[in-house]
C-alpha cells in the first residue's frame, strides 16, 4: 500500500530530529528552540505550498517545471498592485490568484489539448515568464504594506502564520483527493489514463485542474515571499529552486513520479524532511553549500529505498 | 428490439473499416459477432459504446436514435462495455474501479460507505460474495478481475453489455464462471453483444450470430441453424481442409532439452524431455505454471533446485541473454508487451536479438539479405520492411517475431500461446510454421490455453497443475483428459 | 516479406520525415539571416558560428543517447559548470598541468556518467530523480570545495581547444579546433547509432522487456547511454572553459536547452524514437536562432521567452502533422 511509503519519510524525519536534535545538543546549541523552530518551519512553508500544488500534477501523471517563475511573477504581481498600500492587499491577492490560475490552465491546454509532453510545456511556459521577468525587471519592485508582511511575520507561540498556511492548503488538499470525485479521478487518470477515459472520467478536464490547482499553489507561494521580502523578487522562484525541489519533495514523500500512486501527507513529510536537514545544518553551522550535497544523496537514497522495498513486495506476491 | 445499430460506416485515415454494416440485439439474447482480425468487430463495438463516432448509420436504443459523444454517455444511456484488455487501475480498491466515474457522494464528498456497501451487493448478485470491495484490484486474479469488470458494468445498470473477447486471457475453468455470469446476465432481460475467436464458446451462449469480413456485413445466423464448419466458411470465405498439420511421422531424436526434479517457486521437481522434432505440448490451467516454465528454461526466472541439461550436458541458464546464445528462443504471451518494439520498423524488430547478441562492425548488409529471405519465408504481408510494426496485424506481428528467433536458428524453440488473438487464416500459417521447425529437427514447447490447439498441434502433452506436472498424454487425447488431468478431477 | 511489399523509396522518405520539419525550421531561419546578414555565409564567420555553438550540440548529442534510452540526464549542466571550476582550481595557472587535469575533466566526467547509469539501472531510480539529485550534489560539492566563489585560472593552453585553430587555411583563414572537435563528437555519435549498438538502444527505449527477452543486456546500454552522456558533458566543458571566464554558471540551465534540441529535433521523450542527427540539427537550430534573435537587436533577457515560444511551437506542430 502507499501508506508504507508515506509513513517511510516520516521514520526518516524523526530520525533526523532525533540524532540531528542530539548533534545540536552536543555542539552547544538547541534545535528546538523558538528560533531555530520557528526558521525551520518557516523555511518549510514556501517549499510546502509549491509541493503540494506539484503533488497534484504528479499524482495525475504530469509534472510541472514552470513553478520557479510563476512565484517569482506572482511575487512581483503582488508587490507592484499594492505597492505599499492597504486597500489594494485583496485586489492584489486576487490578481495573482487569476494570473496564476491562468498560466496553469496554459499549461494544462498545452498538454491536453496539442498534447505536448508536459516536461516541455511547462519549461516552455517557464522560459516564457523567465524571458518577461528578466527583459522587464532588473531586481526587486513594488512595496507590500506592513499589514500584508504579518503573513510571512506573524507567528502563534512558535508557530508562523505561514505554516499553518500551508497547513490549511495541505488539510484541504488531502481531503480533495482522497475524498471527492476530482481527487479520485486524479489518482484514476495518473494510474492509467486510458481506463479512466474508458471509465467516463473526462481526463483531459482532470488534467488541466491539476494545473491549475499546482500553479495557484504556486501563486500562494508568491504572495507568501513578497509578505516576507516586502518586495515583489523576479529571481526568487529560479535561485530558491522551487521547480526541481518541490519535485524532489514529492518524490521524498512516496508519490510515484509516473503518477496514480501517493499523496499529500508524504509530500508534508517530504518536505519537513528537506527543512530539518537545512535546519540541523544551519545550527550546526556546516558550510551551507554542503547541504545540497546532502540533500542530493538523501533525495536518491530515500527513492533508492522504495524501488527497493517495491520490488521486495512484488517478490513476495 | 433493445438496440439496433444500421447502415453503419467508419473510415480511419481514408480507409474504410467499416461499411454499411447493421444488426440487432433483442433483451436477453446472447448475440456473437465473429469475424478474423480486421474485420471491423472491435471498431463496430467501439462506436457501439462511444469510443468513436460513426461516419455514417444510425443507432436505435428502444427504437429511439442515438448519438453518443463520448463513452460517458453511452455509459448514461445503458450501453456498458468490457474490454479485450483489462481496464482496471491496479493500485485502487474494488469499490474504487466499480464505481471510477460515477463516484456516489453525499454533501459533495465521495460516500465510501455507500460505495463499498453497493458494490458488495453487486458482487453478491452475481455469486461472488467471496470478493471485498476493499481489497486491491491489482492483488486478484485474472478471472476475479474480470468479474470486476463485469460488476463495474453492470453497476450502470447497463441493458447492453458488449463483451469484447472476454476469455481472451482466461483459462478454460475459469471460461466456466463467465458462462455463468452470462447466463445470469441474460435471465435479468440484459442484452449482450458477445465478440470471440472462440468458436466454441460462440456456440454455448449465443442464439444468433453475425459474421463480419473486411468491413462488411456477411450474415446473420440462427446458432441453432448453423454449424462451426459453415460458420468459418462464412468468415474466411472458402473452406479450410486441415485445421491443424500432420504430426511428426518420423521417431524423435536425442533429447535436446532435458529437466530433472528442477523448481523454483512456482514450480516445484519438474522432468521434462524436449526431443529433437517433436511438438511438446503443455497444458494446464492459468496458474499452474505453464508461463513459469518457459520463462524459468528461458532464464527469466531461473530455476534454484535441479538440474537442466541441454544436448546432454548441464547448463545453468543466467539470462534470457545466456538462454539464446545456448540457442533457445522463447515467443511470448503478449506480443505487444513482451515482444516487439512496436514504434520500430519490420526489419529492425526481426534483427533485434541478433543485433542485441552478435552485435559486428562487417556483414551487416549480408545480415539483412539474410533476415529479408527469413521475412519473405513466414510471409509477413507489410507495406514495406520499414513500415512499423505496430501497424501490422497480429499474425504478421508474431511471423515477424518467428523471422527475429528464425535468424538465430535455435535449436530449441518455447511457445506461450503463439496464435492468441490471431484470426483463423493466419492461424493455420502458424501451426505449419511450428511444424516445419520440428520437422527440420528443432525441440518444440508450446503452451496453450485452447484445448483444440494443444491437441491438434502437440506430438506430446504435459499437463501442469501447481507448479508441478500432473501427467502426461499421447498425441491426440480426449479434451476431457487433459481437463482432467489439469483440475485433477480426473485422479 | 512479401514481394511487392519492398519499396526502397518508401523507406528513404520514411527517414527523412523524422528530420524533416526541424530541416525546415532550419532553412527557414537561415535564410532570414541571408537576407538579414549575408556575411554571415562568410566561410570564416560561418566557422565562428560553428565554433560557438559547438558545444551545445556536442551536449545535444550526449542527452540524445540518454534520451532514446528512455531517460533523462539533468545532471550535465551542472557537470559542465564542476568540470571547469574544478579545471581552474587544479591547473591554476600552471601550463603543465593542463593535459592531466584535461585527461582528469574526462575521467570526470564518465565518472559521473557511471554512478548515474548505475544508481538509474540498479537502484532503480528513475534516472529524473537520480540526475536531478546529482545535479544538487554537484552543485553543492563544487561550492563547498571553492568556497563559494571560482578559484585558480585555466592556461592558454587550455583555452587553445576553445579559442584557437588551426591558421592559414586559404579561404578559410582559421579552422577552429572547436569545429574539429564537434565533427570528431558528430562523427562518432552517428557512426554508433548506424551501428548494432544504435539499433538497439533503440529498441531498449522502445520497449525494455522485448528487447531484454531478445537477449539484449538493457542496462548496460543504459549505463553506456550515460557514460556518453557524461563524456560528451566534459568535451564541452573543456570547449566552454576555453571560451570564456570560469564561473559558476557556466553551464547553468544547459541541460535544459540540450534537452530542448533534442526535442526540438524531433526526438521523443521516453525513448525509442529520433534520430541522432535530428538532435545535432536541433542544437544548431537554437543556436541560429539565438544568432538571429542577436541580429534584430532582441534584449538578450527575451531569449528565453522566444526559446520558450519556439519549443512549445514547434513540438506542437510536430505532433498535429503526424496525427
Amino acid at each position: 500500500m502507499s501508506g508504507m511509503r508515506e509513513r517511510g519519510v516520516w521514520v526518516a524525519l524523526a530520525a533526523t530530529l532525533t540524532i540531528g536534535g542530539l548533534l545540536v545538543y552536543a555542539d552547544g546549541g538547541a534545535l528546538f528552540g523558538q528560533s531555530s523552530t520557528v526558521s525551520m518551519l518557516q523555511r518549510a512553508a514556501g517549499l510546502g505550498i509549491v509541493a503540494i500544488g506539484q503533488t497534484f500534477a504528479i499524482l495525475a501523471g504530469s509534472l510541472d517545471l514552470s513553478v520557479g517563475f510563476v512565484i517569482s511573477l506572482t511575487s512581483l504581481i503582488a508587490a507592484e498592485t499594492m505597492a505599499g498600500s492597504n486597500g489594494m492587499v485583496a485586489p492584489a491577492i486576487l490578481a495573482v490568484l487569476a494570473v496564476s490560475a491562468g498560466i496553469g490552465l496554459v499549461n494544462g491546454l498545452l498538454i491536453t489539448k496539442l498534447r505536448i509532453n508536459a516536461f516541455i510545456a511547462t519549461l516552455g511556459v517557464g522560459l516564457v515568464i523567465k524571458g518577461y521577468l528578466e527583459h522587464g525587471y532588473a531586481g526587486p519592485a513594488g512595496s507590500v504594506p506592513a499589514s500584508f508582511q504579518r503573513l510571512g511575520y506573524d507567528r502563534i507561540g512558535p508557530i508562523p502564520m505561514s505554516f499553518l498556511l500551508m497547513v490549511a492548503v495541505a488539510v484541504v488538499s488531502w481531503v480533495v483527493l482522497k475524498r471527492t470525485r476530482f481527487g479520485h479521478h486524479v489518482l484514476a487518470v495518473g494510474g492509467d489514463v486510458d481506463v479512466a477515459r474508458l471509465s467516463g472520467v473526462r481526463t483531459d478536464r482532470v488534467l488541466i485542474r491539476t494545473h491549475v490547482i499546482c500553479s495557484l499553489c504556486a501563486g500562494i507561494a508568491g504572495l507568501y515571499l513578497a509578505s516576507r521580502l516586502g518586495a515583489g523578487a523576479p529571481r526568487v522562484g529560479a535561485e530558491g529552486g522551487y521547480d526541481l525541489e518541490s519535485i524532489a519533495a514529492v518524490v521524498l514523500g512516496g508519490t510515484v513520479l509516473a503518477g496514480g500512486r501517493g499523496g499529500v501527507a508524504g509530500t508534508v513529510g517530504g518536505v519537513a524532511l528537506l527543512a530539518a536537514i537545512d535546519s540541523v545544518f544551519n545550527q550546526l553551522a556546516i558550510d551551507p553549500f554542503f547541504k545540497q550535497v546532502v540533500r542530493g544523496t538523501v533525495i536518491i537514497a530515500a527513492v533508492a529505498v522504495y524501488a527497493l522495498r517495491l520490488r521486495r513486495k512484488e517478490a513476495l506476491a | 428490439m433493445l438496440l439496433e445499430l444500421n447502415g453503419i460506416s467508419k473510415s480511419f485515415l481514408g480507409v474504410r473499416v467499416l461499411d454499411g454494416v447493421g444488426l440487432q440485439v433483442r433483451a436477453g439474447e446472447v448475440h456473437a459477432v465473429v469475424g478474423e482480425n480486421g474485420a471491423g468487430k472491435s471498431t463496430l463495438m467501439k462506436i457501439a459504446s462511444g469510443a468513436h463516432q460513426p461516419d455514417a448509420g444510425m443507432i436505435h436504443l428502444d427504437g429511439d436514435p442515438v448519438s453518443f459523444r463520448d463513452p460517458r454517455q453511452a455509459q448514461a444511456a445503458g450501453i456498458g462495455i468490457i474490454h479485450q484488455e483489462f481496464n482496471l487501475l491496479p493500485e485502487r480498491t474494488v469499490a474504487q474501479n466499480v464505481f471510477l466515474g460515477r463516484e456516489p457522494t453525499r454533501r459533495g464528498l465521495v460516500d465510501l460507505r455507500a460505495m463499498h456497501e453497493r458494490t458488495e451487493e453487486l458482487l453478491a448478485s452475481v455469486g461472488q460474495e467471496g470478493i471485498s470491495p476493499q481489497a486491491t484490484a491489482g492483488t486478484l486474479g485474472v478471472a476475479r478481475q474480470q468479474v470486476v469488470e463485469i460488476v463495474k458494468a453492470l453497476s450502470l445498470d447497463a441493458r447492453v453489455l458488449i463483451m469484447d473477447e472476454p476469455t481472451a486471457s482466461l483459462a478454460d475453468h475459469e471460461v466456466e464462471l463467465l458462462y455463468a455470469l452470462v447466463r445470469r446476465l441474460q435471465e435479468r432481460g440484459i442484452g449482450i453483444l458477445y465478440v470471440s475467436h472462440r468458436l466454441k464458446e460462440v456456440f454455448d451462449l449465443s442464439s444468433r450470430i453475425t459474421v463480419l469480413k473486411d468491413g462488411k456485413l456477411v450474415t446473420t445466423l440462427d446458432t441453432a441453424a448453423t454449424s462451426p464448419e459453415a460458420l468459418v466458411r462464412h468468415m474466411v470465405g472458402r473452406e479450410l481442409a486441415h485445421y491443424y498439420p500432420p504430426r511428426a511421422t518420423a521417431t524423435p531424436g536425442p533429447a535436446r532439452l532435458a529437466l530433472k526434479a528442477a523448481g523454483n517457486r512456482k514450480l516445484h521437481a519438474i522432468d521434462l524431455e524436449l526431443r529433437a522434432g517433436e511438438v511438446v505440448g503443455i497444458g494446464g490451467l492459468q496458474g499452474s505454471g505453464r508461463s513459469s516454465l518457459a520463462r524459468a528454461i528461458f532464464g527469466v526466472n531461473r530455476f534454484s533446485t535441479g538440474e537442466m541439461f541441454l544436448d546432454g550436458s548441464p547448463l545453468h541458464v543466467r539470462s534470457p541473454r545466456h538462454a539464446v546464445r545456448a540457442g533457445i528462443a522463447y515467443v511470448t504471451e503478449d506480443r505487444k508487451a513482451e515482444g516487439l518494439v512496436l514504434g520500430q520498423s519490420v526489419l529492425d524488430n526481426a534483427m533485434l536479438a541478433l543485433r542485441a547478441v552478435t552485435p559486428t562492425v562487417a556483414g551487416r548488409a549480408a545480415r539483412a539479405v539474410g533476415i529479408r529471405e527469413l521475412l519473405a519465408g513466414v510471409q509477413v504481408h507489410a507495406a514495406g520492411e520499414r513500415q512499423e510494426v505496430r501497424f501490422l496485424s497480429g499474425g504478421n506481428q508474431q511471423k515477424v517475431i518467428l523471422a527475429r528467433w528464425l535468424a538465430m536458428k535455435p535449436r530449441i524453440l518455447l511457445f506461450d500461446e503463439p496464435t492468441r488473438g490471431i484470426d483463423v487464416g493466419a492461424k493455420a500459417a502458424i501451426h505449419d510454421l511450428i511444424r516445419r521447425l520440428a520437422d527440420d529437427g528443432a525441440a518444440v514447447l508450446m503452451i496453450s490455453s485452447e484445448l483444440p490447439e494443444l491437441i491438434g498441434m502437440s506430438d506430446r502433452i504435459v499437463v501442469l497443475r501447481d507448479g508441478r506436472v500432473a501427467g502426461e498424454l499421447p498425441a491426440g487425447p480426449p479434451e476431457e483428459s487433459v481437463v482432467g488431468l489439469a483440475t485433477g478431477a480426473g485422479s | 516479406m512479401t514481394a511487392e511489399a519492398t519499396l526502397p523509396s518508401r523507406w528513404r522518405f520514411g527517414r527523412l520525415t523524422g528530420i524533416g520539419p526541424i530541416l525546415a525550421l532550419l532553412a527557414v531561419l537561415l535564410m532570414v539571416i541571408a537576407i538579414r546578414q549575408p556575411s554571415f555565409y562568410d566561410p570564416p564567420s560561418l566557422l565562428a558560428f560553428l565554433k560557438r555553438a559547438a558545444p551545445l550540440v556536442i551536449l545535444a548529442a550526449g542527452q540524445y543517447f540518454v534520451i532514446v534510452a528512455g531517460d533523462f540526464d539533468l545532471s550535465v549542466g551542472s557537470l559542465v559548470t564542476a568540470e571547469v571550476v574544478i579545471a581552474a582550481r587544479l591547473i591554476d595557472g600552471d601550463p603543465a598541468m593542463t593535459w592531466p587535469v584535461v585527461a582528469l575533466m574526462i575521467g570526470f566526467g564518465l565518472m559521473v556518467g557511471l554512478a548515474n547509469g548505475l544508481i538509474t539501472t540498479a537502484l532503480r531510480v528513475p534516472s529524473f530523480i537520480t540526475t536531478l539529485g546529482m545535479y544538487l550534489i554537484l552543485v553543492g560539492a563544487v561550492y563547498t570545495w571553492t568556497g563559494g566563489s571560482p578559484r585558480g585560472a585555466l592556461t592558454e593552453e587550455f583555452r587553445l581547444l576553445g579559442r584557437r585553430g588551426i591558421e592559414g587555411i586559404p579561404f578559410l583563414q582559421q579552422l577552429p579546433y572547436a569545429v574539429l572537435v564537434l565533427a570528431g563528437i558528430a562523427t562518432i555519435a552517428v557512426v554508433l547509432m548506424r551501428s548494432d549498438f544504435g539499433k538497439v538502444l533503440l529498441a531498449v527505449g522502445g520497449n525494455p522487456r522485448a528487447a531484454a527477452l531478445s537477449g539484449a543486456r538493457v542496462n548496460l546500454m543504459r549505463v553506456i547511454a550515460f557514460l556518453i552522456s557524461g563524456l560528451f558533458a566534459a568535451v564541452a566543458a573543456v570547449l566552454l572553459g576555453g571560451f570564456g571566464g570560469v564561473s559558476f554558471q557556466v553551464g547553468a540551465g544547459l541541460e535544459f536547452t540540450a534537452i530542448t534540441a533534442v526535442v526540438l529535433g524531433g526526438v521523443v521523450l521516453g525513448g525509442g524514437r529520433g534520430s541522432v542527427i535530428g538532435a545535432m540539427l536541433g542544437a544548431v537550430t537554437l543556436e541560429v536562432l539565438f544568432t538571429l534573435l542577436n541580429l534584430f537587436g532582441v534584449s538578450g533577457a527575451l531569449k528565453s521567452a522566444v526559446q520558450g515560444l519556439i519549443i512549445i511551437a514547434a513540438v506542437a506542430i510536430g505532433r498535429t502533422r503526424r496525427n
